[in-house]
């Protein structure tokens, strides 16, 4: 353990790992512990429709308030946020590999391979994602968690296929790899064994930015009232909160809480992002 | 013209019709793709719901199959879907039947742009203001605390920043109109009182936009102001005795705004599927706040042609970005 937080001191030091990154992790983690924790001491059954007395404001046996459809409010928010979470991890995780196999064969084999996958992500990454989402995820009849975190991922691959088709060009040309290529390795070897170990940090780094996005993009779309509408998510309880004009009618401890949290995340992302960009091009720490 | 200049042009035009093609294609193709009949399962949902009893299903759908021909092959399908566009033939609402989706995303599409080209507008110039003046030798610091927290203003979908500004400003101010693109009693008429009731009205919606915006604007100018500032040009405008401010905003702000314009660019699709929920939590009269209703109502030509309208909107936006460059960049025009 001491040469953990020695190793981050020299890390911090050299600049490589910024303040910021490791703000950044600690808000994460800070949030996914109030996911993980937070049920221990709460009880499930309270943040299920007409639990408790509904719009009770903060304060006396309900922490946080309660909604007008009578939950408790931090229950609700203890259970919708690794929710929220869960789902931008698994729509991140499968954006990224699919980004990260189209971007690799895009660069590496290049021709017409390498024109469609590119004129195809040039045009989703202009058209504005909400668009082609709402058309996929009105079409859904059972929603759920899992397949919102599906439909979102459809649209978070272009902006990684692009990163990585960009180092691939770069990278093909080493030497290293026309030792492999001489030594009798197949394009495919080549690819997975050489090409993509040397592009890691970017594809990581990517993955934080498409996790952002995938959120931002799964909340939107249950804000607009396309979610799994019985489960507990962030985005559920603003559409919620919307839909009882929670905000004009002056319950602010119900909408308060989630857009919080959410910006929490967001920040939380965001400085990881920004700090992990110095980390994997230590060229940006030295500014 | 020059010959590059057409060239430029030309590629640009093409990347505009290749975005309609396929969004105009992934419209057509998604609803086929997913399992069972887009027009069934909607009707069914919408008499499911129960809130519009009033439609005759039975005419709809029949009017629909007849004029759209669901059981034609594919091709023929997808030949008719164009040919519909062309004469702007959207379909019509299952909601509001008979009323042609054409005519209400026309009511809905002055309200949109409005709000989203002013909004970007003043984002985007306030934001490079703010990012040059931050690179520039000597800038306060006001302007050097500013501009961060801004970007974490960024960092925060910029709907969640409108439901903070409505409970601030309309409900415990009531400086604002809460919601709304001008007050119900209002007749709409080209005069001095209903011009400022729109204002009024587009205050709120714009802040969010303009807030959520701004500092990513900011600090993207700032890196490229940087660099910018260290070019030998700059050095050798400085030697020549130029006026401060003439090398600030010719030498340096417009070297700089040619990335800001990409990133404008790229950063559209993004800024319009914020402003899409932005009109939801105002109720703005636009055309999220259509798309919003649809999908309540489960309005299938509705949702459609809406999707459509704001990937059309996107690609003229883009389209006129991309003409806007050669102003910028000479190297372009020669």
């Amino acid at each position: 353990m001491n040469r953990f937080f020695a190793s981050v001191q020299r890390n911090i030091q050299q600049g490589r790992l910024s303040a910021l990154l490791l703000l950044g992790l600690v808000i994460i983690t800070a949030v996914v512990l109030f996911g993980i924790i937070g049920p221990f001491f709460t009880d499930a059954a309270n943040a299920q429709v007409g639990a408790v007395r509904p719009r009770r404001p903060p304060g006396g046996d309900y922490f946080l308030g309660t909604d007008s459809q009578g939950r408790d409010m931090w229950t609700l928010l203890i259970y919708a946020t690794p929710n929220t979470l869960k789902m931008g991890l698994i729509a991140g995780f499968i954006g990224v590999g699919m980004g990260t196999v189209l971007g690799l064969i895009a660069g590496h084999f290049g021709g017409w391979i390498d024109a469609v996958i590119r004129v195809i992500s040039d045009a989703l990454l202009t058209v504005p994602a909400i668009a082609i989402l709402v058309i996929i995820a009105g079409n859904i009849d059972r929603m759920s968690t899992f397949v919102m975190a599906l439909v979102v991922a459809s649209l978070g691959w272009m902006f990684t296929a692009r990163t990585v088709r960009a180092q691939v060009l770069t990278v093909r040309e080493k030497a290293y790899i026309e030792v492999a290529r001489v030594n009798g390795e197949g394009p495919w070897e080549i690819l997975f064994t050489e090409i993509m170990p040397n592009i890691m940090p970017y594809i990581v780094a990517s993955f934080v930015g498409t996790v952002s996005g995938s959120i931002l993009a799964v909340i939107g779309l249950e804000a607009l009232g396309l979610g799994a509408l019985d489960e507990m998510t962030l985005g559920n309880t603003i559409y919620w909160a919307q839909q009882s004009s929670a905000v004009l009618r002056g319950y602010w401890w119900w909408w308060s809480p989630p857009i919080l949290m959410i910006a929490l995340i967001f920040i939380g992302l965001f400085l990881t992002s920004v700090g992990f960009d110095r980390f994997a091009n230590p060229r940006l720490a030295r500014r | 013209m020059s010959k590059e200049l057409q060239r430029y042009l030309l590629t640009r035009f093409s990347q505009f019709l290749l975005i309609i093609f396929v969004a105009v294609s992934i419209n057509f193709i998604i609803p086929r793709l997913l399992p069972g009949d887009p027009v069934q399962t909607a009707l069914a949902r919408l008499q499911a719901g129960g809130g519009n009893q009033s439609v005759d299903i039975q005419a709809v759908s029949a009017a629909y199959r007849a004029k759209y021909g669901l059981d034609a092959p594919l091709w023929e399908q997808y030949i008719n879907y164009w040919v519909d566009l062309f004469r702007f033939d959207l379909g019509v609402s299952f909601a509001n039947f008979p009323e042609k989706v054409s005519t209400m995303i026309g009511n809905a599409l002055p309200w949109s742009v409005g709000l989203l080209a002013v909004a970007t507008l003043i984002a985007f110039v306030t934001g490079s203001l703010l990012g040059a003046r931050m690179a520039w030798p000597g800038a306060g610091r006001g302007i050097k605390t500013l501009v961060p927290m801004m970007m974490i203003l960024t960092s925060i979908p910029f709907y969640l920043l409108a439901i903070i500004l409505i409970y601030f400003f309309a409900v415990v101010l009531k400086w604002f109109p809460p919601a709304g693109g001008v007050a119900t009693t209002r007749i709409m008429r080209l005069d001095w009182a209903t011009t400022q009731d729109v204002l009024r009205h587009a205050v709120l919606p714009s802040m969010a936009i303009i807030l959520g915006n701004i500092g990513f604007w900011a600090l993207g100018m700032r890196s490229q102001m940087v660099n910018v500032l260290g070019e030998d040009y700059i050095t050798f405008a400085e030697a020549k005795g130029l006026h401060p401010r003439r090398i600030f905003f010719w030498y340096g702000m417009r070297n700089a705004l040619l990335a800001q314009i990409t990133a404008l660019a790229l950063s559209l699709g993004s800024v319009v599927s914020g402003a899409v929920l932005v009109e939801v939590i105002f109720n703005y009269p636009g055309l999220g706040n259509l798309l919003y209703v649809a999908i309540r109502g489960q309005d299938y030509f509705v949702i459609q042609g809406v999707v459509l309208m704001l990937i059309v909107t996107l690609a003229v936006l883009l389209f006129i970005v991309d003409l806007l460059y050669p102003l910028l960049d000479p190297r372009i025009r020669r």
